[in-house]
């Protein structure tokens, strides 16, 4: 599997903690200022901020909480809006499992990690048990 | 206006036979968690029939969102009261679906007139059975 790479010149937008579920709701918010900043339209905008409050409630509810890194960068010709997730959890043991519909270990409705990659144009997941799990996801226009 | 994420209630309105809820903040968990019980509280109160949730100001539903709005639906209609969801955004709609969550149970009207008449054809055929 290919490592997600934290050595790439994308301009960084910023880094946040997710601790609280307000976190979340504000984070969120400022994701899709960035897309729409990124003059995305607005069901572009919606898709993110979706995907991102999605992955944002896993590193809450999963690994107590982690940190968004969100970036601008350049891929294959395309103005990307980037935004990855970083905790250091329990990690996801089987992500094929975890990646199918209809999967939750907890209470959820098991939709946020494949619904997620539909909404994006790119998605990169990794995980390692008891080091944690960093999903990255990119839109572009 | 100073809208206080910690403190802030969403007001529900009795109308006739109907309650009435239009959201009006990017709610986090516990906010969608109180209004879920306040809602329900309020239908065994007053004997509502059904209740008209307005999310059109909502910029985005996500599972939470989804899963505590179709949880509401079938908890009220265990107490004999419908649910409409009234005027998501097309962007919204089309985001869930992409998401892939079906919400079974929960009805959308596109605003609150068509969901008023939506609920009352609901209570008119229930009186005639
Ligand atoms: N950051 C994470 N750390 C550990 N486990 C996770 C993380 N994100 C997701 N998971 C695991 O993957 C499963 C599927 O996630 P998801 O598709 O978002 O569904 P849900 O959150 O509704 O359970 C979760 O139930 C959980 O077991
Ligand atoms: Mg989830």
């Amino acid at each position: 599997m290919n490592e997600i790479s934290f050595d790439n010149n994308w301009e960084q937008l910023g880094k946040y903690p997710i601790v609280t579920e307000h976190d979340i709701v504000k984070i969120r918010q400022l994701v899709r200022h960035h897309a729409k900043e990124a003059r995305m339209g607005i069901v572009e905008q919606t898709r993110i901020t979706t995907a991102v409050s999605e992955l944002f409630r896993n590193m809450f509810n999963y690994a107590e909480g982690g940190d968004v890194l969100i970036e601008r960068g350049n891929i294959d010709g395309k103005n990307a809006l980037i935004v990855t997730c970083i905790d250091q959890g329990p990690g996801i043991e089987d992500l094929e499992l975890a990646m199918s519909d209809g999967y939750t270990s907890g209470m959820g409705m098991g939709y946020g990690l494949p619904g997620t990659k539909r909404l994006v144009d790119r998605f990169e997941i990794q995980s390692e048990k008891d080091k944690g799990t960093i999903v990255r996801v990119m839109k572009w226009r | 206006m100073n809208i206080d994420l910690h403190e802030k209630k969403i007001p529900i309105i009795k109308i006739r036979d109907f309650l009435i809820v239009s959201i009006q903040v990017d709610m986090h968990d516990k906010l969608a968690i109180q209004l879920q019980s306040q809602i329900l509280e309020e239908i065994e109160k007053t004997g509502a029939k059904g209740v008209l949730i307005d999310i059109s100001v909502l910029e985005m539903v996500d599972s939470f969102i989804g899963r505590m709005l179709s949880g509401m639906a079938s908890m009220a209609a265990i107490m004999d009261a419908a649910v409409v969801i009234v005027g998501m955004q097309p962007s919204v709609a089309i985001t869930l679906v992409e998401l892939g969550l079906e919400m079974p149970g929960v009805d959308t009207a596109l605003n609150m007139e068509k969901g008023i008449e939506m609920l009352e054809e609901r209570l008119s055929n229930y009186n005639t059975l």
